[in-house]
């Protein structure tokens, strides 16, 4: 590659054998990269960060934790009481995997708000939610392994799920997915195990992540194409030393967490041991997970076809596909969202319904810490009906009747005309 | 601006999200006392922590266990290790086998752990009219607000309101959810008495107490909290010339 400048001749012999140092140079030092990007822009590499936090985390958990009925909650006890520093690296993987979610999640919303899935992203955004997916498979079986009683229940009412599928398959499937009759210990053992391996398959479906955001570059807050290279500057110094102030920021609200509230997120009764015998008074997930599960929830009633009294989808069933369908939607977001132009900054009528999605999402996360009654179960329907139209009905129309604001020349345009000022309004 | 507007929308995020679970979990408003384990600099106090290892000791442990914490942690209230050994002494801790292969008993040491009162659940529900007594090696992390909750729960005990119907072998408690709790009333003025000429007045030995199982569910907290002060101080000056640098290095592209 023609990027890499160097004298060093042992650097010049690897090179010429292997092109790491000139690939490495070509993605993370002479990347061109939009000149106009925000501080929403941050959040990919601060994802990227936390994976690795998450993993050297985990693993110097996983060679003090023992995965078995008996010991697990013990073996937790003790990393927190008798391992050195062990309270420190339990607290960091704890509240790690909640900041994870909050870092994929304000960088989804960046991607949704300026259009960052659209062509030619589309791949690009699809294996962000194939990631995502990874996250919450990963996440859920985390939260088992210290074997407290929301460990136990949760698992319980999550594999139960998969008893939703009709045709016979479903409590067969449910039985293997255990490996027994009940949440015991072959599930404990299996869920470490998937745990362990799955972040690594995260690792990998990152790869091609950063492979497809490569093959055209990140988009940016006014979601046109870059005109020319003065629309572009290399990523270092300027997007490493940005990205480097943001992550000092985040570690300080990290650590703030870590250190003064490492309990905040969790639930009480994870500190009590699992106990097959006593439920605990309301099964709630973890704070990420609470707006899929209310709208998994959301389906209270069978659906039927009218006066024949047939139940098609019972609402178990159905609650189930809603909820996993809320995401798998996500992949069809580049084809049900057609309009041309990407950012929300040019689409006045596209901006209004992106904040009507991000309420949706936390009235769903509020309904979903809340227990299953009235007044929540109506309002958690009307936010998961929301959630659907907007993707489904919405965003497909808007294509079609919205008029966006004229897009301005080029990236260097605005940002040469604006002087020093911030181009940031949205 | 925007940066703390992103935090202020995550931080209320959080709150929202976090606020009905805590919500949902209690029946009844618990309130706040001031602690000195609470806020940024918050300690233990380490004369309360021994005043309540004796209630834990002379009362609660009648029924409760402690089975996470080992008599070489009470270092931490300020006891030698001489003291410590003494304390463990106290206790019959079963070992074995011997050469002949049998379990025998034998006095405690600093490495054991706090003995189980009852040898299983079903011994502990037999003694118990049926309740099983908890472990308190967590309690005050097990419950929400669970320091707050443990005081008023041990200072709630009153007569039961007239329109209230109690079960049989129940005591009626203002903050224990339902407020029909099996255990009766543990501490009675002078139950104890204290080593330190302390009046042991219920107050003071719920306070004592939950000051030393606070300790017990969460031993590293003095080492947490100092640790987090240096981190968050070395990560603001770090931001901080982070920000001095980013600004420098993106001063020539405007």
């Amino acid at each position: 590659m023609s990027g890499l400048k160097t004298n060093n001749r042992a650097v010049k012999w690897l090179d010429s054998r292997l092109p790491i140092v000139s690939t490495m140079n070509h993605h993370l030092v002479d990347y061109p990269a939009p000149r106009n990007l925000n501080y929403l822009w941050n959040f990919g590499s601060l994802a990227g960060i936390v994976l690795v936090v998450m993993i050297v985390t985990g693993i110097l958990l996983a060679m003090q934790y023992t995965p078995h009925v008996d010991h697990a909650f013990d073996s937790v006890e003790r990393i927190m009481r008798d391992v050195n520093y062990g309270w420190l690296v339990r607290y960091i993987h704890m509240n790690g995997a909640s900041f994870f979610f909050i870092v994929v999640y304000a960088h989804m919303l960046r991607g949704l708000y300026y259009g960052s899935y659209k062509a030619p992203r589309e791949v690009l955004w699809g294996l962000g939610v194939i990631i995502l997916l990874l996250m919450m498979a990963t996440a859920f079986m985390g939260y088992v392994l210290p074997w407290g009683q929301m460990s136990f229940w949760g698992a319980t009412v999550i594999t139960n799920l998969f008893s939703a599928i009709p045709w016979g398959i479903g409590d067969a499937l449910v039985t293997w997915l255990w490996g027994g009759f009940s949440v015991d210990n072959p599930t404990l053992n299996r869920f470490f195990a998937l745990h362990y391996l799955l972040p690594f398959v995260i690792v990998a479906v990152v790869f091609l992540h950063l492979w497809a955001l490569h093959a055209f570059g990140s988009n940016n807050p006014l979601g046109i194409d870059a005109k020319g290279p003065q629309d572009k500057i290399p990523f270092h110094p300027y997007y490493t030393v940005k990205d480097m102030f943001g992550l000092g920021v985040f570690l300080i609200i990290f650590a703030a967490f870590v250190f003064y509230a490492p309990n905040y997120m969790g639930h009480p009764d994870n500190y009590i041991e699992a106990n097959p015998l006593v439920t605990p008074a309301h099964i709630v997930p973890e704070w990420y997970f609470l707006p899929f599960y209310a709208m998994l929830r959301a389906i209270t009633f069978d659906i039927s076809i009218p006066f024949t009294g047939i139940v098609l989808i019972e609402a178990k069933l159905g609650g189930v596909l809603v909820m996993f369908g809320s995401i798998i939607l996500l992949f069809f977001l580049p084809w049900l969202d057609s309009s041309p132009v990407r950012s929300a900054r040019f689409r006045p009528l596209y901006k209004q319904f992106f904040w009507l999605l991000v309420i949706a999402a936390v009235v769903l996360g509020y309904v979903g810490a809340m227990p299953p009654e009235q007044p929540w179960v109506t309002v958690g329907q009307i936010a998961t009906a929301y959630y659907f139209i907007h993707f489904l009905i919405i965003l497909p129309l808007l294509s079609k009747l919205e008029r966006p604001k004229p897009l301005p020349a080029s990236i260097s345009e605005p940002v040469l005309r604006s002087g020093n000022q911030s181009t940031e309004k949205a | 601006m925007k940066k703390l507007a992103i935090i202020a929308a995550a931080a209320a995020f959080l709150g929202l999200a976090q606020a009905p679970t805590v919500q949902a979990a209690e029946e009844v408003e618990i309130p706040s006392r001031d602690w000195s384990f609470d806020g940024l600099f918050g300690t233990f106090d380490r004369a309360k922590q021994q005043r309540g290892l004796q209630v834990y000791r002379e009362v609660c442990a009648a029924c409760h266990g402690l089975r996470l914490v080992s008599f070489r942690n009470l270092a931490d209230l300020g006891y030698n290790e001489e003291e410590i050994r003494t304390i463990a002494a106290d206790y019959q801790v079963e070992d074995g086998p011997d050469g002949d292969g049998e379990m025998f008993m034998r006095d405690g040491s600093a490495s054991d752990r706090f003995p189980p009162p009852f040898a299983n659940e079903n011994a502990a529900r037999a003694a118990n009219g049926g309740a099983y007594p908890p472990d308190l090696s967590l309690i005050t992390k097990a419950r929400a607000d669970g320091s707050n909750y443990l005081y008023h729960l041990l200072t709630g005990y009153q007569d039961p309101p007239a329109d209230v119907e109690m079960m049989d072998g129940m005591y009626y408690n203002a903050y224990f959810p339902g407020h029909q709790i099996a255990m009766a009333p543990p501490l009675m003025e002078g139950v104890v008495d204290y080593a330190d000429g302390t009046p042991a007045t219920v107050s003071q030995m719920a306070e004592d107490v939950t000051y030393f199982l606070t300790w017990a569910a969460e031993p590293h907290m003095e080492a947490r909290k100092i640790m987090g002060m240096k981190v968050i101080l070395f990560l603001l000056i770090f931001t901080g010339l982070l920000y001095a640098v980013k600004r420098k290095i993106w001063a020539d592209l405007h």
